[in-house]
């Protein structure tokens, strides 16, 4: 399966090796990253040009690997929490909340109804917050700087609503094993609603000026296709993957926290290019502007927001393991969790999408790729290398 | 197609809006109601247990000590200090805190020049958001660890009323590590107890189930785990971190909880064998815990020890004064039997001054140890207090105790508001309801219910075995009628009991007299040594304390071969009873063994 389908350049030597040669004068080595703008943060590329076609593409990771999850075997159950979140940067709640998820499930606790519906609110506004992040940098990657400040205005409004909500803007630290926090604060869906408003409102300008934009069109229609059928060989999860057309989504295949009380239809596409896999983030998020709609217009005014926890001091954990997965903005977003009946886990392995869209099928994707469009390619698939390097 | 070419054009309305854009600092926008900012230390609140430490799983906490906070009971003294180059604003410091001291403010700018001052102990460094009154707080209840204490299964008062079966139950194990997952494992207990028992420890050994660990652990520091696993005044319990929001975690009757999980011959494994004899002898006069720590050490140690005990059955006070349905006798005698086990030679019924005099002792023994305990009972001094049936609390307690008959009363009045008052006052409650079927027992009091000297227990309990408590009655005179018979108690409401200089010098108001019915009148005011076992010539070589021997801290009379130990130069309870057992018996190892002494 990763036979590449090439270009004539470069032949292949007998022993099937790429017949590069790099004195020849044909060929250019290129590192794009780490310090690049045309990078989706800590990560490098190495690029083999031949002219400006891409023949040959290497991913490097390892700027920002901090040893998360071997970090993890050295802590308490309850100091693993503030850990998890910083494994993705701009969308962190999911390992607060896979990470929980996890440990609740090993130690056999009941999270209370209403923590469940604060989960999955807050959820769905980090997917927010991480869409519109992609949304600056897709349209940055081809020169479009003003939709970044535009996001990036609507995003802080989003995080000040986190800030009120969970105490912290970035790493909200708010979804711990056994429930949440606190509850919502007085006046916290009104204020959400206007916030929610402002986002709708700039997403309509930036759909003139981004998706109904010749030049952006121009420059992502057709380019960076995914085929639908390396979907699973890839292991392609997320926008990514509904974008080709293929209706995957954890939320609905296999309904967590409070989803299956809410109504949605999964967002698809069917071009599989940048502009499809741009144009499927879009609606994604105008979808998680609506389930917050419906998550604060359902749930529960009153109720637990935690479950009865053992002192966390000295919490011990029968042996057991277990995979809880949920769908991130990026795709599948899953903790492997192994305990052994001590108080520290045994094994935590986390499975960040971005591993295989970032690594895997973009090695794939950026061969005979135009060089000026290496960058767009890579944002498009929407990875971040925290997860990359746990 | 056309389309595409003008509509990113709109973008240019945005070109007459005002920025989005904040301008810092000159707009100060402060933190929202819940941001875990800076944080906050109340230093008075605060009592240096270091939970906060323990969970800062960036180790960015460290506890250390600040001037003008004296560590004290139940206070370290130490302060955290949090390393903000290592602190992620998590807020499970502030979740775990055990007295809601530690808290977060709304602040999150602080500008310095020298990285070292990020070295911040808040509270004690002053800033200006050490009053915000936004930021994180924990919430009123703790999630992180549970709250409640495990209530003790106990007799009710109607079972128990009417005998002297022992009336707490214990805990069974799933009761008993549901308690233990309470501790925080702080340790500020083990500075309050004066044997400074490793309270943490064995805690954490019944949170795993190793109670043999547990046993370990109880030994190194005190022979009587069972005594004080029943009736241990627990000061640990007054310095636990978790009564500030609840309950203390109950130490005591874990410590019962180990002991009674471990039967007997595997308790006599554990602690192994005595060390090769030294050929030294001791001498110990009392069988009291006291006696017989230092006994126990002694002969670990491989010294032999004969200890002589006048009554015909070890334990001192612990036996002789403890009602039984506190302290079981059976449960005394095996703690009594590790201590023989070990090679103490305890020789009963021979008292000291009587059968064998102090002068034989120092010639036949390299070193004598006095553990005689209070076994003389204080005397109001009140008209009429010469009656017959004027007693004693301490003589009618051993009299139950070695089971003397005596003559219940269908009514009487106890003075005195202490523990032993309590006891002697449910004993009789007791001995009423089983040859009477009712109880009439008041008890007067000079101190005001506030002020009782009494464990608060000891009064719940003694109120709901019908115990009739007067609180504020200073003693006048026993009511005597013409025949000479017994007829009550006269009393005068207290108005104070100390004068300005503390001193002790009741005044009362005579306007309010009552007589309180009662054909026995025990006086339970206090104890003091019978020190006659002396003998003059000793007495008078002796140097005295206001009436006690004087000793030096390590327990050493002005006699160079000659101890004490115990309630009868220290007080007042079985703990620091056998703290001092342990002291005694390492000065005099160390003597004996030529060593300097290191205390």
């Amino acid at each position: 399966m990763f036979e590449l389908d090439r270009s004539q350049y470069p032949q292949k030597k007998p022993d099937g090796t790429l017949d590069i040669d790099l004195s020849s004068g044909k060929y250019l080595k290129l590192w794009q990253g780490p310090q690049h703008p045309g990078i989706t943060g800590n990560m490098a590329i190495e690029l083999t040009v031949c002219g400006d076609e891409v023949v040959e593409g290497k991913t490097h990771v390892g700027y920002l690997h901090r040893g998360f999850e071997k970090l993890m075997e050295r802590r308490t159950f309850m100091q693993c929490f503030p850990i998890v979140c910083r494994i993705c940067v701009p969308e962190p709640d999911f390992n607060e909340y896979c990470y929980a998820a996890a440990v609740e499930e090993l130690a056999g606790l009941e999270v209370p109804e209403m923590a469940n519906w604060i989960r999955t609110l807050i959820l769905e506004m980090g997917r927010i917050n991480s869409y519109l992040m992609y949304l600056g940098g897709q349209a940055g990657a081809l020169g479009l700087g003003v939709i970044g400040q535009w996001t990036t205005y609507v995003r802080d409004l989003m995080l000040d609503r986190f800030e009120e909500l969970t105490g912290a803007r970035i790493y909200h630290m708010f979804i711990l094993p056994g429930g949440v926090r606190d509850r919502l604060p007085e006046g916290f869906a009104g204020r959400m609603e206007k916030a929610l408003q402002e986002i709708e409102s700039t997403l309509g300008d930036v759909e003139k000026v981004m998706f109904h934009n010749a030049v952006f069109k121009k420059r992502t229609v057709g380019v960076g296709v995914i085929e639908a059928g390396w979907v699973d060989s890839y292991g392609i999860t997320g926008p990514n993957a509904r974008a080709a057309g293929v209706a995957k989504d954890v939320r609905k295949d296999q309904p967590y926290l409070v989803y299956p009380e809410l109504d949605f239809e999964l967002v698809t596409g069917k071009d599989s290019d940048i502009y499809a896999r741009a144009d499927v983030r879009r609606r994604d998020l105008l979808l998680s502007v609506d389930l917050i709609r419906q998550i604060l217009a359902k749930m529960p005014k009153t109720g637990e927001v935690m479950a009865k926890l053992p002192n966390v001091l000295h919490w011990k954990i029968p042996r057991g393991e277990t995979y809880v997965r949920g769908e991130c903005s990026r795709g599948e977003y899953g903790y492997y969790l192994v305990t052994d009946g001590s108080g520290y886990p045994r094994r935590v392995n986390v499975r960040g999408p971005s591993y295989t869209h970032s690594i895997a099928l973009f090695e794939r994707m950026v061969i005979n790729a135009n060089i000026s469009d290496v960058a767009a390619l890579l944002v498009s698939l929407h990875t971040y290398p925290p997860e990359i390097e746990r | 197609m056309i389309r595409d070419v003008l509509s990113p054009f709109t973008a240019w309305k945005n070109l007459f809006r005002e920025p989005v854009t904040i301008k810092d600092p000159l707009n100060e926008r402060p933190g929202s109601a819940r941001y875990r900012g800076f944080h906050q230390n109340d230093l008075d609140k605060c009592i240096g247990c270091g939970t906060c430490e323990t969970i800062c799983q960036n180790g960015a906490i460290d506890m250390l000590p600040v001037d003008g906070v004296p560590a004290k009971l139940g206070d370290s003294g130490l302060r955290p200090r949090i390393d903000y180059g290592r602190c992620c604003w998590c807020a499970l410091c502030v979740d775990v805190c055990m007295t809601g001291s530690l808290t977060m403010s709304n602040e999150y700018k602080w500008i310095e020049s020298d990285p070292d001052k990020y070295l911040y102990m808040p509270g004690v460094d002053k800033k200006h958001w050490d009053n915000a009154e936004l930021g994180y707080r924990r919430h009123e209840e703790r999630h992180l660890s549970p709250g409640d204490r495990v209530d003790m299964p106990e007799l009710h008062a109607e079972e128990r009323i009417g005998s002297f079966i022992e009336m707490v139950k214990g805990y069974d194990i799933a009761q008993a590590q549901l308690e233990a997952d309470r501790c925080v494992s702080c340790g500020l207990c083990i500075a309050s107890c004066p044997a400074h028992m490793a309270i943490p420890d064995y805690i954490k050994a019944v949170r795993n189930g190793d109670y043999e660990r547990g046993v370990q652990l109880l030994y190194e520091t005190n022979p009587f785990s069972q005594v004080c696993g029943r009736v241990c005044t627990h000061c640990c319990e007054s310095a636990c971190a978790a009564r500030h929001e609840g309950d203390p975690i109950a130490i005591r009757w874990l410590k019962r909880h180990i002991i009674d999980q471990v039967p007997q011959e595997r308790i006599l494994q554990l602690i192994g064998k005595p060390a090769a004899p030294t050929g030294k002898k001791v001498a110990i006069v009392g069988a009291g815990p006291a006696g017989l720590t230092t006994a126990f050490d002694l002969a670990r140690l491989g010294h032999a020890v004969t200890v002589f005990e006048a009554q015909a059955a070890g334990g001192g006070m612990t036996r002789y004064g403890i009602p039984e349905y506190r302290l079981p006798y059976d449960a005394l005698d095996r703690d009594i039997a590790v201590i023989t086990a070990m090679g103490v030679e305890i020789k009963y019924n021979h008292r000291v001054g009587t059968d064998i005099s102090m002068q034989q002792l120092e010639t036949d023994y390299d070193a004598v140890v006095l553990a005689i305990g209070l076994h003389q009972g204080r005397s109001t001094r009140i008209p009429g207090s010469d009656h017959p049936q004027v007693r004693k609390a301490v003589d009618l307690l051993r009299q139950i105790t070695t089971g003397e008959k005596i003559d219940v009363p269908k009514s009487m009045v106890v003075i005195g508001g202490g523990n032993v008052a309590m006891d002697i006052a449910r004993s009789m409650a007791r001995l009423q309801m089983q040859q009477y079927g009712e109880i009439r027992v008041t008890l007067t009091a000079l101190e005001d219910k506030a002020h009782f000297l009494a464990d608060p227990v000891e009064v719940k309990e003694s109120i709901e075995e019908q115990i009739n408590i007067l609180d504020s009655r200073g003693p006048q005179a026993c009511v005597i009628d013409a025949d000479g018979k017994l007829l009550g108690l006269k009393t005068w409401k207290v108005l104070s009991i100390f004068d300005e200089d503390r001193r002790f010098a009741p005044k009362y108001d005579p306007a309010d007299e009552q007589i309180h019915e009662g054909k026995m009148i025990v006086e339970a005011i206090g104890q003091m040594a019978d020190v006659s076992l002396l003998g003059d010539a000793l007495t008078e070589k002796l140097e005295w304390n206001r009436g006690r021997i004087q000793i030096d801290p390590n327990g050493r009379t002005s006699e160079h071969w000659l101890w004490s130990a115990g309630d009868c130069v220290k007080g007042p309870d079985v703990i620091n009873a056998v703290a001092d057992g342990h002291r005694v018996a390492t000065s005099i190892h160390c003597v004996l063994t030529q060593q300097e002494a290191k205390i």
